[in-house]
């Protein structure tokens, strides 16, 4: 069985948007996704409880972004994923949704996965669609928001949280799944999947490896803009800091100058 | 300018987040509603009543549980057949995945978190704040359709008393789109007291560590005369009941002190509190987006301040 787990690299720390490209600046250090992690761990957990002789599992990490986007990836490796493959090309840059989509489905399509997990979000972008595009490209059946997540024979299911209660839904495979940040605890990589993980296999392919047509790529390829930027409304004076020891005198404090006791 | 609103229903009602984005449509110009379920036809009625001057209704049995896939099939056959030019939803669980998995059968922009929308230039500009909201950003789209997600709760439903015309559309479903099931559908586990119109909440999420320190968090919301909120992620690990979840998929709560405790302030859990008139956040990573709106910030270990800051407010209230 093969699970491939969609990630991405985002920027560490807080992240800006670059005024001239008005994209987000990517430039500085890269960090994995944290709720992709949440994905990685969901699909090692399927690869350890499969004690199948004949069927070993094959975790591969797919993610689309520059070429320091394989730092991030390293992290996934060392949790224990099985290899990486990075579609890393100049002109995806700029990629929205459509775009995105579509060049991750190609890559999906030709390791034609059992299983494809997504993460929550990203969380520098707050956007929480992407499965849904990669599973109506790949015409395959989704399972989203994923809290607990059983796969049992040919297929799988999952219990998610809506607005309403918890729903529970199954699907044949292959499917493509999202899990949620409360599906488990990712595990920390241990000494030796970090130095194992620069072994293991990490290849990098351009769009044109995967026959996606330059018009569907990067800016050319996307149906939305970036009209202006603006700041957000102002929420007043915000403060922060850090305990010293008298951080519940300052918060009392506070809640006094407000009048809210 | 022609838009579609997708109304999502829950137990033979219209949800007010799409009802009120069906009068933001109306405002831009002809606004059409799309109804998809099975025994929905009684509901097309209540459509013209907020704005709709037509309404699709699919009614189909491949439709009768809330899953997004075959209503992509319906949505598609609607915009193609229809001349649409935009199409409109409020965020809900279902609605992202619908509008999403549009954006790509019909290669159409879809921008998403969006708080408004104006027509511009024979286009339309959206607002659409990102970043933790540190930034916002004002977002077209280059083709038409153009998708819009807009934050639940954006727009109040506004009832002008209108009639729609009903058409009825029979969809041919794709093979993949009917293949998900719902086999347990909207149960939900625990109940509780509502914490909608507290004063107070104090909040707990997975900075807690553990079910056991909940207890801090009740404490403190004793001591300030409140109630105790909770996040998805623990509410999901069986921490604390559902009816206790502030967030995208739990209650929206807008009291005039919110207190969140060991919470990083994920999207689906600030879109439920982010109207509270005064946030205080208490956070070991400096780092957690939660500091990017709370008007008092602390970062710090919550087991250590968190029950001293209790016997504060009791001393300091008598």
């Amino acid at each position: 069985m093969k699970i491939a787990v969609c990630v991405k690299q985002v920027p560490e720390g807080p992240g800006k948007i670059d005024p001239g490209s008005k994209r987000l600046d990517r430039s500085g250090a890269g960090a994995l996704n944290h709720f992709d992690a949440n994905a990685v761990e969901a699909a090692l957990r399927i690869k350890e409880q499969n004690t199948s002789a004949t069927d070993s599992t094959e975790v591969v990490l797919v993610s689309l972004g520059p070429e320091k986007a394989l730092d991030a990836m390293r992290k996934a490796l060392a949790m224990g994923a099985d290899r990486a493959l990075l579609i890393s090309d100049e002109s995806a840059a700029g990629s929205d949704l459509v775009a995105t989509s579509y060049a991750l489905a190609k890559a999906l399509e030709r390791e034609s996965a059992d299983l494809v997990l997504f993460g929550q979000q990203g969380s520098d972008s707050d956007g929480a669609v992407l499965w849904a595009a990669v599973a109506d490209r790949l015409r395959r059946p989704l399972i989203s928001q994923v809290a607990e997540l059983t796969l049992d024979g040919g297929k799988v299911r999952g219990k998610r949280q809506t607005e309403f209660g918890y729903d529970v839904i199954e699907a044949p495979l292959p499917a493509v799944i999202a899990v949620s940040d409360a599906i488990n605890e990712p595990r920390y990589p241990s000494l030796k999947g970090i130095m194992g993980a620069k072994k293991k296999p990490q290849e990098t392919v351009s769009l044109g490896d995967l026959g996606v047509e330059a018009e569907r790529a990067g800016e050319a390829g996307s149906k939305t803009t970036v009209v202006a930027l603006g700041a957000p409304p102002p929420r007043g004076d915000s403060r922060k800091l850090e305990d010293d020891g008298n951080a519940a005198e300052q918060i009392l404090a506070f809640l006094q100058e407000k009048r809210l006791l | 300018m022609t838009t579609l609103v997708f109304l999502e229903h829950h137990e033979g009602e219209l949800q007010k987040g799409g009802l009120g984005v069906l009068g933001k449509a109306a405002q831009l110009g002809e606004a059409h509603a799309a109804i998809l379920g099975s025994g929905v036809a009684g509901l097309a009625e209540q459509s013209g009543r907020y704005g709709a001057g037509k309404v699709y209704v699919v009614d189909d049995p491949a439709l009768e549980a809330p899953l997004s896939q075959p209503r992509v099939d319906a949505l598609a056959e609607i915009v193609r057949d229809n001349g649409i030019e935009n199409v409109f939803f409020a965020q809900s669980v279902l609605a992202a995945d619908l509008a999403a998995a549009l954006a790509a059968r019909l290669d159409a922009g879809l921008n998403w978190q969006l708080t408004d929308v104006e027509a511009r230039d024979g286009g339309l500009v959206a607002k659409q704040p990102a970043l933790q909201d540190t930034v916002v950003v004002e977002s077209g789209w280059s083709s038409t359709p153009r998708l819009a997600l807009f934050r639940s709760g954006t727009f109040d439903p506004q009832e002008t008393g209108g009639s729609a015309e009903v058409e009825n559309v029979s969809v041919s479903f794709e093979d993949f789109s009917t293949q998900a099931t719902m086999v347990e559908q909207a149960h939900e586990e625990q109940s509780g007291p509502s914490i909608e119109d507290a004063d107070v909440i104090v909040a707990g999420g997975r900075g807690l560590g553990g079910p056991e320190n909940f207890t801090l968090v009740e404490e403190l919301a004793k001591a300030l005369g409140g109630a105790v909120g909770a996040t998805r992620a623990v509410v999901d690990a069986g921490w604390y009941p559902y009816s206790t979840q502030v967030g995208q998929t739990g209650k929206t709560v807008s009291p005039k002190l919110y207190i969140a405790c060991g919470i990083s302030g994920a999207i689906q859990h600030k879109v439920g509190m982010q109207s509270s008139g005064t946030i205080v956040a208490i956070n070991k990573d400096p780092n957690a987006p939660i500091f990017e709106f709370s008007d008092l910030g602390v970062v710090g270990d919550l087991h250590q301040i968190v029950p001293k800051l209790t016997e504060l407010v009791r001393s300091a209230r008598g």
